[in-house]
């Protein structure tokens, strides 16, 4: 059968701004994602992350190698690949209803003014924001415009999901309680859903699979580490699980200690899969 | 706060009230001592020295110009209202014309770096053109006094809304347009949807410098072309050494100018956001 999303033999180089030599991003990578499968990757910073992530979206195109999103190359942007960015990305002269409503309409040009509210706050209400539709994102928290860039990103239904760090500029409890919210929205809609994050923890608790990233220049994916954990996952229960720490000790690791090896011959074309749970 | 505005008011009010005095103790008139003939009343008394009229004249003169502010008892003695509205009509006109092409035009040079590349040498030389140095061309060009002044107008009202429209559009946070572009907007609806409301305030503020630029300009420019004005009106009364409409219409003056940033502030309140 054939993948959901796969990338094959993707690189990126941007011109280098004083040598001749292009600065290679990340180099010959390939990739599959199968359909409502949730991956998280984790890589060290300027490794690569986001360059990949807007390369998925369409903002940025790969320098070689080519993306097929249900057989069909992406190119360009478009309403099936939401992306939530760090920042937010909120129209701010728009109150929260109305920047939800700006997606819906895209996507939906044929509802009518009521069907999108409708729909609108419907999203809304899922990731908790019931009663602050009518603020502009400035008198909101940022983790009350997050849910609002999130609630956008579901309710335009993309059939892939793109989060850049969309946790990284909230404080633990707040990051923990939209991680809750995200759960319960991926729980009902079965996103397919490729995140960036730098907390382990997060992609533990949220994720089927988790890439590793090497470091950059010239990164590569080093494995796919798998989290056999069941679901549905509770923050208070997951660190229960006997398997939890196995994986989170692999990971620590793999970005303490190994994340630099992978240069040179040592660059995997494709990762190896990895079950932390299966180990001893 | 509204303590710290109540006492700011207070003391505009006592600034303005010793300024006042002093500026009424300061030019009377001294009083004269034996008889003057016709000339040297006509200079001012014994005092040979320049005297402005003290504010208590200006005021009564005020009073009796705003009673009346539309008469028009002939091209050489119209109300200053009249004087007002027609300035008001050539800077609304020429301001008005030069934004509906700095605007636009403003907006492609935002878009495009090309069309900003070589547009720039053009705009840099014109731009620190006093409006002025138009005129003899305009007046040559138009053979119209009227437009002409309107032209002068045009001129200068155009750069700060050029300039501040392309910046506005050119500056848009790449985050927005990145919205625009995963909505699968058209760029037609990413211009009005997404980098207009985000670059309007930048835009308002242009307009702003704009029509402030227009109103100090069109004084001038009436000085010069003559005929109807504020700026003719002034000219005019001290030809006819009536120092006391000329102080009277400085004062409408600013307040006019003040009143047209005012609208232009209130205008702008409408689209600014913060982020
Ligand atoms: N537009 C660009 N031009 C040149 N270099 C870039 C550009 N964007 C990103 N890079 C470089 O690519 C590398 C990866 O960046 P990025 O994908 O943002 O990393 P991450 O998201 O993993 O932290 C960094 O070294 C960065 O400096
Ligand atoms: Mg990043």
């Amino acid at each position: 059968m054939k993948s959901f999303l796969t990338l094959e033999c993707l690189s990126k180089k941007f011109p280098g701004k004083k040598t001749d030599s292009d600065y290679v991003v990340f180099d010959d990578i390939s990739y599959t994602i199968e359909k409502g499968e949730f991956v998280c990757i984790i890589g060290h910073s300027g490794c690569g992350k986001s360059t990949i992530l807007n390369v998925l979206a369409g903002l940025d195109k790969p320098t070689t190698g080519y993306i097929s999103m249900e057989g069909k190359e992406v190119v360009g942007s478009s309403l099936d690949r939401g992306v939530v960015f760090q920042n937010y990305s909120l129209l701010p002269w728009l109150t929260a209803l109305k920047n939800v409503t700006f997606g819906v309409k895209a996507r939906f040009p044929n509802k009518s003014k009521a069907e999108v509210e409708e729909h609108s706050l419907k999203y809304l209400q899922m990731v908790g924001l019931g009663e602050n539709v009518n603020k502009k994102p400035s008198e909101l928290s940022g983790g009350m415009r997050q849910r609002v860039s999130i609630a956008r990103a579901f309710a335009t239904h993309p059939k892939l999901l793109l989060l850049d760090e969309p946790f990284g500029a909230l404080d633990a409890l707040t990051r923990g309680n939209i991680q809750d919210e995200l759960i319960k929205i991926w729980n009902e809609t079965k996103q397919t859903v490729f995140m960036i994050t730098h907390d382990v923890d997060e992609a533990i608790l949220l994720a089927d699979k988790i890439i590793l990233m090497s470091n950059g220049p010239g990164a590569c994916i080093a494995e796919e580490v798998l989290v056999n954990i069941p679901r549905p996952r509770e923050r208070g229960k997951v660190i229960d699980d006997p398997g939890y720490y196995k994986i989170r000790k692999h990971l620590i690791k793999f970005l303490v200690e190994r994340s630099s090896d992978f240069t040179g011959d040592k660059v995997r074309k494709s990762p190896i899969t990895v079950d932390p749970t299966q180990d001893n | 706060m509204s303590s710290l505005n109540i006492k700011a008011a207070f003391l505009s009010i006592v600034i303005l009230f010793v300024g006042l005095a002093l500026w009424e103790v300061f030019n009377q008139a001294p009083k004269a001592t034996e008889e003057l003939d016709e000339f040297a009343l006509l200079m001012g008394g014994e005092d040979k020295e320049a005297r402005v009229p003290p504010p208590s004249k200006v005021f009564k003169h005020a009073y009796k110009e705003l009673s009346d502010p539309f008469y028009d008892a002939g091209p050489n003695d119209k109300g200053i209202g009249i004087q007002l509205f027609y300035s008001l009509v050539r800077v609304l006109i020429g301001f008005g014309a030069a934004a509906a092409i700095a605007i636009p035009l403003g907006f492609v040079i935002g878009m495009s770096e090309l069309m900003y590349k070589a547009l720039n040498p053009f705009i840099q030389i014109l731009k620190p053109i006093s409006p002025l140095a138009w005129m003899p061309l305009a007046l040559f060009i138009i053979k119209d006094s009227e437009k002409s002044a309107v032209f002068v107008i045009f001129i200068c009202s155009i750069w700060p809304m050029l300039l501040n429209t392309a910046f506005g559009v050119s500056n848009v946070r790449k985050d927005w347009i990145k919205v625009a572009q995963t909505h699968e907007l058209s760029k037609l609806k990413t211009a009005f949807c997404v980098i207009l409301p985000a670059s309007a305030p930048t835009i308002f503020t242009g307009m702003r410098i704009s029509i402030g630029i227009a109103w100090l300009v069109i004084v001038a420019a009436e000085m010069l072309v003559g005929g109807t004005g504020i700026g003719y009106y002034v000219w005019n009364e001290w030809n006819n050494l009536d120092l006391n409409s000329v102080i009277f219409s400085i004062i409408m003056i600013g307040l006019v100018g003040m009143t047209l940033d005012l609208i232009l502030n209130a205008l702008s309140r409408l689209v600014v956001y913060e982020e």
